[in-house]
């Protein structure tokens, strides 16, 4: 049998269809770019809160285990359940179609029968109800008058009860960017999840140290039109959250969802940024990976109607393949059974673009891990970017699929129970080419790429918790909580401008709240905030990156660092080989920290009549004799010693005086 | 009654709604001095004070709005929610046994409900299937609710129906039954129908669940496989209560309806068999038995339905310094039986004893079980027992202190001749005295303890 083959180069073709969707590096990206195609992106900013207790038991917060430290394991299936609406979930069924095993590793010290939800919850944590009442107001929320308990459905196992815990605490606010104004549209209250340990196969292995911990969620309008201001909207409600001094800080205590889409895409929620200098690569990667889709679904639905497209699969004996591939070998020897799948008219679109260095195959490989719980490498195809089944074994595949030149073909293997998903994932994920971009979650990676992760989940997994009853919010309550707010991040912001604050150390400023400090020292020490601000923005900054820091130093040690200088009369420029002891010996006393950095006190009497002595001394080096060269060899005898004495510059100022007088 | 478009408000609140003209499930822009707030209005739950109205927002979430903010209410649309549990045709498949399965109220699957924001269930084989796809594939189900009562409502007249239901379904012919209850008072019915439905040809088999079927996590789907698999399945035709094993989702275990306890106030693995093993372990598609001798199943239909029972019975849980004049008390309140659950091996103080000799006298049955659950009551050890006897207090053996309560209802419901309740009382109809309590009849173990953590780490989960 013969049938006309119209043979795709898969490199070509990636980088053709790379090019005709018109791809920009972000680097070369405008905002004409993001224009063309339709850029929108919000955000959900997740920021822990600094108390006690976890939320709804009486669990210390924030103690952490290993992987492997765990007093007893125990095991959960999720099912789906029926909202309040009576709507299953999208996610729950997808989720239940997985069929995992979901393990818990549990720590007595950091988990009770709640955590495990073998216990009801306890009344919500007061304190951590307060610090987000807070956080709220400074967000301008509207405050609600009760609060609801709320169950959110996961059925991915992160919660043992299979919901988070959540209430709404404000809705409608905004914060203020530096060129225009964000809204939002809701804060909310919520327990944290498991942390996930592994996920193989079908078996998925949590921790549960972090569950339960307060934690809240502001979630803004999809408002920002670039990739630049979905990091600055994000830095603001991140410093916002950290100017109260009352949320945690360190790995994992925030971290962000982000949502984007193009013109005539859909929502996509990039989960758990840790770092908000990640945000612009994969905001703007994922938006022109859905402009790519878009071009794919035109592509498919000029091709062939949906309603006519069907794919056909059948199981192939390893045997057929003259020259197997290391894949395919390891299929064979774990016993899986291998398929093959024609897609009928998709030449082309295997090796579509979607993002750098991928192309449509991955989509549907991504989802056969995470659905069908088929470990990669789990597929290959007739359009791979790399070497792999040779042609002369496709030739083969192609004729028993009675495929013919304007399809493509995908070979999958894997447990024989695990097919039937892995075929119905197939067809589906094709399926939806043809209307464009799936709504999902998906995992970010450093580099800026990403990876499908679950069905996105929509207001039909909501629903009350009938373990607790709502919380009302007097009004002389909230009232009396705007009594110790800070002031707004805008208006610190450009404080720290007017007092001509070096830019470059804003960000670090807010990200440690710094600022209440430096108003301290500039209140009670009259110490300028410019100088102040600097210090702290750079030195501080370098010596933190430098150092170990102590994990009992705190930020406050740098007040009395400041008023011991001024209070000695010693120089402020001693500070800095000062922090660098204090930062990893907090308790060391100023005196010793002195002492060991080899300070010596000497009047600035002394220290000018060594400048006579060593002009002269210069003039019997055999060194070239001007001002300048005498200057330098001078400072650099009494660099150390002056340090602390006397400012380095008023020192300048009499050696020039000196050594322009001693070479006229 | 107000009027079902205000659901659940009442005062104050309800004024509100009925001032701004809005309805339950109305679609409202509410201005308050807070801001402003767009949702749904939701019913709210009658227990809830009457200064907060409920909405859902387009996220999904509920909130509540303080009456005394709120400025003004603009109703923009209506949109009642229809909660329905998907109903599927339950599958008939030749081959398969039939089980019946007969609803008192549990939580098997459920809705929520509005009025006291609980939970209520669901419950026909159409809305079970839906809801648990898998029962298909385990037996060929009818289902019938004889009454929805919580399990703390459960008492005499319940177990009677039961019993009767019981009896008619056997004569029907069915392969197994599965009895969906609340929790809290499982082990009473399991008690109840063991002495009221005897030699039985068929599996019973009590099911309830710990976690509501409105949560994914919930224990009721597989709960449910597990005793319907039993019902269609096993060999033991006795009346058992089947319910999780570990905490985790991993097997049922089977316990005898008269030696089973609730043991912890929310644990899955809440029931425990006392002083003794549990029927069997239940997985899906395989009993693995842990006792050898049960009652096996037949093919006849020769059950004997002993529907009786007299609420003249109580219970007197004996704590130190009790005053005689609770019993007395008791006695002229016209009781008739009493279960006294004693400390130690059976004892209460001498304080008590002319109460028991006037108890005696007026012809009322006293029988001794212990509050320490485990062990058998002994009552010649020390004087004290042997005074008591003498009064007229019989020792009920291993017997548990509710299943002892239960049997004598049971008893008296039948006679009142002394030696005949003694008799009665003391002759097991299943276990509820042993004759033996075997060395894994008892096994708490301690945390803490290395070699226990040990055990928790590597095998319990």
């Amino acid at each position: 049998m013969s049938y006309p083959m119209k043979k795709i180069d898969p490199l070509k073709n990636y980088l053709s269809t790379r090019n005709a969707i018109g791809y920009v590096d972000r680097k070369n990206a405008t905002q004409k770019d993001y224009n063309r195609i339709g850029f929108m992106s919000g955000l959900e900013v997740h920021q822990q809160l600094l108390t006690k207790e976890k939320l709804f038991c009486h669990c210390p917060a924030g103690i952490f285990q290993k992987h492997h430290e765990y007093d007893a394991e125990l095991i959960r299936h999720m099912r789906p359940t029926l909202s309040e609406l009576g709507e299953y979930d999208g996610t729950a069924l997808m989720e239940f179609k997985t069929r995992k095993e979901i393990v818990y590793r549990i720590k007595n010290e950091t988990a009770c029968t709640y955590d495990v939800d073998d216990t009801p919850p306890f009344p919500i944590n007061r304190e951590a109800l307060e610090i987000a009442l807070k956080i709220s107001l400074l967000s301008r929320l509207n405050i609600v008058g009760e609060v609801h308990i709320t169950r959110k459905q996961y059925l991915d196992g992160s919660i043992p009860t299979g919901f988070q815990r959540t209430a709404i605490l404000g809705v409608e606010g905004e914060i203020p960017l530096k060129k225009k104004k964000v809204r939002l549209i809701q804060l909310s209250i919520e327990e944290d999840s498991c942390r996930e340990i592994s996920d193989i196969g079908h078996r998925r292995i949590y921790k549960t140290d972090r569950l339960g911990m307060p934690l809240i969620e502001t979630v803004t309008y999809p408002d920002m039109e670039n990739p630049d201001e979905v990091k600055e909207a994000c830095d603001y409600i991140r410093f916002l959250n950290r100017s109260t001094g009352l949320v945690r800080t360190g790995m994992g205590a925030g971290r962000q969802d982000v949502n984007v889409s193009c013109k005539g895409g859909t929502r996509v929620e990039i989960k758990g940024v840790a770092h908000t200098r990640w945000i612009p690569e994969l905001t703007h990667r994922e938006a022109f990976r859905q402009w790519a889709l878009l071009a794919i679904r035109k592509e498919l639905n000029a091709r062939i109607s949906k309603a006519d497209w069907k794919m056909n699969a059948i199981e192939i004996h390893y045997y057929l393949f003259q020259t197997p591939t290391k894949e395919i070998d390891f299929a064979n020897e774990h016993n899986d059974q291998i398929w093959a799948v024609n897609l009928p008219k998709f030449a082309g679109i295997l090796s579509h673009f979607t993002q750098e260095g991928q192309v449509f195959a991955h989509e549907i490989s991504d989802r056969l891990k995470v659905i069908a719980c088929i470990e990669k490498p789990n597929m290959t195809h007739s359009e791979c970017l790399e070497p792999g089944i040779s042609e002369i074994d496709f030739e083969k595949i192609r004729k028993i699929l009675k495929a013919n030149g304007e399809d493509a073909q995908l070979v999958f293997w894997g447990n024989s129970d695990d097919i039937k998903t892995a075929l119905e994932t197939i067809e589906e994920r094709c399926l939806m080419a043809f209307d464009g971009v799936p709504p999902e979650t998906r995992k970010s990676f450093e580099e800026g790429s990403t990876i499908f992760e679950r069905v996105l989940p929509g207001a039909d997994r909501m629903y009350p918790d009938t373990d607790s009853a709502p919380i009302p919010l007097a009004n002389t309550y909230i009232e009396s909580l705007w009594a110790d707010l800070p002031t707004d991040i805008i208006e610190r912001y450009n404080r720290l401008k007017e007092w001509g604050v070096s830019e470059d150390t804003y960000h670090f400023l807010f990200t440690n709240n710094l600022f209440p400090l430096i108003l301290e020292i500039n209140e009670k020490l009259k110490i300028d905030p410019k100088l102040m601000g600097n210090f702290l923005g750079h030195r501080l900054k370098f010596i933190e990156g430098h150092a170990k820091r102590a994990s009992n130093f705190e930020y406050k040690i740098i007040y009395g660092l400041f008023k011991y200088l001024q209070d000695s009369k010693l120089d402020f420029k001693l500070a800095d080989e000062m922090l660098k002891l204090l930062i990893e010996h907090p308790k060391m006393q100023f005196d010793s920290v002195l002492t060991s950095i080899k300070f010596k006190k000497v009047k600035q009497s002394q220290l000018l009549e060594q400048v006579y002595f060593l002009s002269e001394k210069f003039k019997q080096l055999g060194k070239k004799q001007n001002p300048a060269n005498a200057e330098n060899w001078i400072m650099g005898q009494l660099r150390k010693l002056a340090i602390g004495n006397m400012a380095l510059t008023d020192l300048h100022q009499e050696v020039r005086k000196v050594c322009d007088a001693s070479f006229q | 009654m107000t009027d079902d478009i205000f659901q659940g408000y009442k005062g104050e609140s309800l004024e509100v709604l009925k001032k701004f003209q809005v309805r339950v499930w109305g679609q409202a822009n509410v201005e308050t001095t807070r801001g402003k707030f767009v949702g749904t209005i939701l019913p709210r739950s009658e227990n809830d004070d009457d200064q907060h109205i409920v909405m859902k927002i387009v996220t999904g979430y509920n909130i509540g709005i303080d009456i005394q903010t709120i400025l003004s209410i603009e109703e923009t649309g209506y949109k009642k929610a229809n909660y329905k549990i998907p109903e599927k045709e339950f599958p008939k498949t030749p081959g398969l046994p039939s089980v019946k399965l007969i609803g008192t109220g549990g939580t098997i699957a459920s809705r929520l409900d509005y009025r006291t924001g609980a939970v209520i269930p669901a419950f026909s084989p159409g809305e079970l299937y839906g809801a648990v796809p898998e029962l298909a594939d385990i037996c060929n189900l009818e289902t019938e609710k004889i009454f929805a009562v919580f399990s703390e409502n459960m008492g005499p007249t319940q177990y009677i129906a039961l019993a009767k239901a019981i009896g008619r379904e056997i004569e029907k012919g069915v392969d197994g039954i599965v009895i969906g209850h609340g929790t809290d008072t499982l082990h009473h019915t399991g008690a109840a129908l063991t002495f009221m439905v005897q030699n039985s040809p068929v599996p019973i088999v009590l099911v309830g669940s710990q976690r509501s079927s409105d949560r994914p996590s919930s224990d009721a789907a597989l709960n449910l496989m597990h005793a319907m698999y039993t019902a269609g399945h096993s060999d033991i035709a006795e009346v058992m209560v089947c319910m999780f094993g570990p905490t985790s989702d991993d097997y049922g275990l089977l316990h005898k309806g008269t030696r089973v306890r609730k043991m912890h106030s929310s644990y899955r693995s809440t029931f425990r068999t006392i002083g003794d093993t549990p029927l069997a372990m239940v997985r899906r598609g395989e009993i693995h038995h842990i006792k050898k001798e049960y009652n096996h199943r037949r093919k006849d239909k020769n059950v004997k339905i002993l529907p009786f029972f007299s609420d003249k019975v109580t219970m007197l849980y004996y704590y130190p310094a009790m005053k005689p004049d609770i019993l007395d008390a008791m006695i002229d309140a016209g009781y008739k039986g009493i279960i006294i659950v004693g400390t130690g091996l059976g004892h209460v103080n001498k304080e008590l004893y002319p109460a028991i000799e006037r108890a005696y006298a007026k012809g009322v049955h006293m029988f001794m079980t212990l509050q320490t659950l485990w062990g058998y009551v002994h009552m010649f050890v020390y004087d004290t027992g042997r005074d008591m006897m003498a009064k007229g207090i019989i020792p009920a053996g291993n017997m548990l202190p509710e299943v002892a309560y239960i049997k004598l209802g049971w008893v008296l419901g039948q006679t009142d001749d002394r030696e005949e309740v003694k008799r009665l009382m003391l002759t097991p109809i299943n276990d509820e005295i042993t004759r033996r309590e075997p060395y894994n009849g008892y096994l708490i173990y301690q945390g803490g303890v290395p070699e226990v953590e040990e055990f928790i780490k590597k095998v319990r989960k």
